[in-house]
């Protein structure tokens, strides 16, 4: 089935004027004329549209927890730090069809009674910075965007925030943080976003993609949505493809499809002909595929919760039959070690626990308790930390060290003395 | 010190009317800082302080917090090459040791005529054209191999007199 909702195949849609001729910019137009805030709500609500950002929360309830009467302003951001290794599809949005987003935060903040929203965007993206700034202003100068928009009394603002290069700040609190101009540090929960979020203002995060999906909804309503794809995970993905194969990129396909499809039709299969050995299915921080797996994997949350994976972000990184899989885990052990914040003992200290240990193995010193040793600090991290990075940097460790046993076993020196009893003192509990 | 002129200290006010408090524009105006001096000194810590309202200390919070922003001077061309997952299956650390070797220095280092550092950094989001490098915080080079690589260094090198930062995307 050939589906696609935001990467579209028609040529200049980045500009307004081309966006407009192909239905651009009427959906929000609509909900304007005909539709009141909470009616664009329960659409999105019985989309069932959920986050593209890697957990999977449906969107149209999220944005009933905001509260309806405030004395305070409410705000949205729009999470586009796009940082978790792995992950390349806003990009692909703010560069093919920047203004379908701009009219799914439109929507957004119409639904929700928001007059400014954020548009949170990792630094390193200058370009697409640029990019979705240009698309703004010309959004502004159409009369989509600030005072009296169209018309009505409905008025908001949209602003750029770009950010400086930190994993963390993709957590929705450490994101609001850093609008804020400090550190970002991910905050407690509860208080909730909703109720407690910018300034302590009520506010809603969504990711880039959720938000370029909801004029569609709006266009052709909340039914047909959510009939595409997967029935629990229902529309499309921007499935980001790297590693071992012939054609990596971003490819747009429903919800559910197979991996191996993905692979071999539209990737063109693993370079040089080679076996696969492993997948990680979305981002770097999602336990990996066995190769059995990859054959039996749809590609959408409820299928990949079968094989104790998750759909992340949808970045699919492939590994063909020479990968050096216990390498790829010090790599991404690595990665969560550096982009620590440092606010919880069990993430700080645990990550370089974990990225010491692995590289003793890598350096022929290991025991064979240490595939253990991991994976009781991975546990010891996972759930014990203010935010979720722990759990990412605690799940490819733990997952990793599980499904490809036999990958570590085999860097252990044989002669090597156990010492459970040692490693004993690292235990937390 | 007096790092802005008129028309900044204007965008600046721009910037401070996007926020309800005027100490989120801290990011965009260090931003401005380092986009014109290249890096963050403490001297225009003190005055992006002043311009805001905000403590010399938490700026320097702020400042080691974010990996982008440069507290010390960096090279001409700051050269960062991803090494992370997806570029290490296509050859990124191939890359990053080739870039080192060739200009004599490792992760962090300056070369002595102040024009190249290189650093290794992560997943920049560029992992279906990888390998990758990015100069300056902002140009992104894709699909990498020696040859480009080379002919991209001679062409920083060159410039240096002719003070041409313009660069070509590879895509």
């Amino acid at each position: 089935m050939k589906m696609k909702i935001i990467l579209k195949d028609i040529p200049d849609l980045h500009r307004i004027g081309v966006y407009e001729s192909n239905g651009g910019y009427s959906a929000f137009r609509k909900a304007l004329k005909e539709m009141s805030p909470d009616e664009v709500t329960n659409e999105v609500k019985n989309s069932n549209l959920r986050g593209r950002g890697g957990a999977c929360f449906p969107t149209g309830l999220k944005w009933t927890f905001m509260p309806k009467n405030s004395d305070k302003p409410k705000y949205l951001c729009c999470n586009g730090d796009e940082s978790e290794p792995g992950s390349f599809k806003d990009r692909e949005i703010f560069e093919k069809n920047p203004h379908q987003f701009i009219e799914g935060v439109l929507l957004a903040c119409y639904a929700m009674g928001i007059k400014s929203a954020y548009v949170y965007i990792r630094g390193e993206y200058y370009k697409w910075i640029n990019l979705l700034q240009a698309a703004i202003d010309d959004a502004y100068k159409k009369g989509y965007i600030g005072k009296n928009i169209l018309g009505t009394d409905f008025s908001t603002d949209v602003y750029i925030h770009r950010g400086a290069g930190a994993y963390i700040c993709g957590e929705e609190s450490a994101l609001m943080n850093s609008i804020e101009g400090k550190r970002g540090y991910p905050r407690v929960k509860p208080p909730f976003p909703a109720a407690n979020g910018l300034w302590g203002c009520p506010t809603t995060i969504n990711n880039i993609e959720t938000l370029a999906n909801v004029p569609e909804i709006i266009k052709n309503g909340a039914e047909w949505f959510s009939k595409i794809g997967a029935p629990k995970h229902p529309g499309t993905l921007l499935f980001g493809v790297s590693g071992h194969v012939n054609k990596p990129g971003v490819y747009e396909l429903p919800t559910g499809t197979p991996l191996m499809k993905i692979i071999e039709d539209y990737c063109g299969g693993i370079t040089g002909g080679k076996e696969i050995k492993m997948v990680i299915p979305g981002g770097s921080s999602m336990p990996p595929l066995t190769k059995e797996e990859c054959l039996k994997a749809n590609m959408d949350n409820e299928s990949l919760k079968e094989f104790g994976s998750s759909i992340g972000t949808a970045g699919v990184m492939v590994m063909d039959e020479d990968t050096d899989i216990l390498k790829v885990l010090i790599r991404i052990a690595k990665f969560y070690y550096h982009e620590s914040c440092g606010q919880c003992t069990p993430c700080r200290e645990g990550t370089g626990w974990l990225l010491r240990v692995l590289k003793r193995i890598d350096d022929g010193k290991g025991r064979l308790n240490d595939l253990e040793l991991l994976t009781s600090v991975a546990q010891n991290i996972e759930g014990n930390t203010i935010c979720a990075l722990g759990d990412a940097a605690a799940w490819p460790v733990k997952w990793t060290v599980k499904k490809f046993r036999e990958e570590f076993v085999k860097r252990i020196p044989k002669d090597e003395i156990d010492v459970p009893v040692l490693n004993k003192v690292h235990s937390l509990r | 010190m007096q790092l802005f002129n008129e028309e900044e200290l204007k965008r600046i006010e721009e910037i401070k009317s996007h926020y309800p408090d005027a100490r989120a524009a801290l990011l965009p105006v260090l931003w401005m800082v380092q986009e014109k001096e290249g890096w963050i000194s403490p001297d225009s810590m003190k005055y992006a302080g002043d311009l805001l309202g905000v403590p010399y200390e938490h700026i320097l919070g702020v400042v080691s917090f974010y990996t982008m922003f440069n507290n010390q001077p960096r090279g001409k061309y700051h050269l960062q090459i991803c090494t992370n997952v997806s570029c290490m299956l296509r050859g990124g650390y191939e890359l990053y040791n080739y870039v080192s070797e060739k200009l004599g220095i490792k992760n962090n280092e300056t070369t002595a005529d102040g024009m190249f550092t290189i650093e290794e950094v992560e997943c920049l989001g560029s992992c279906a054209t990888a390998p990758m490098m990015q100069v300056n915080n902002k140009e992104y080079y894709e699909n990498l191999d020696t040859v480009i690589i080379d002919n991209l260094l001679k062409k920083f090198g060159k410039s240096i007199t002719t003070e041409n930062t313009e660069t070509t995307e590879k895509n």
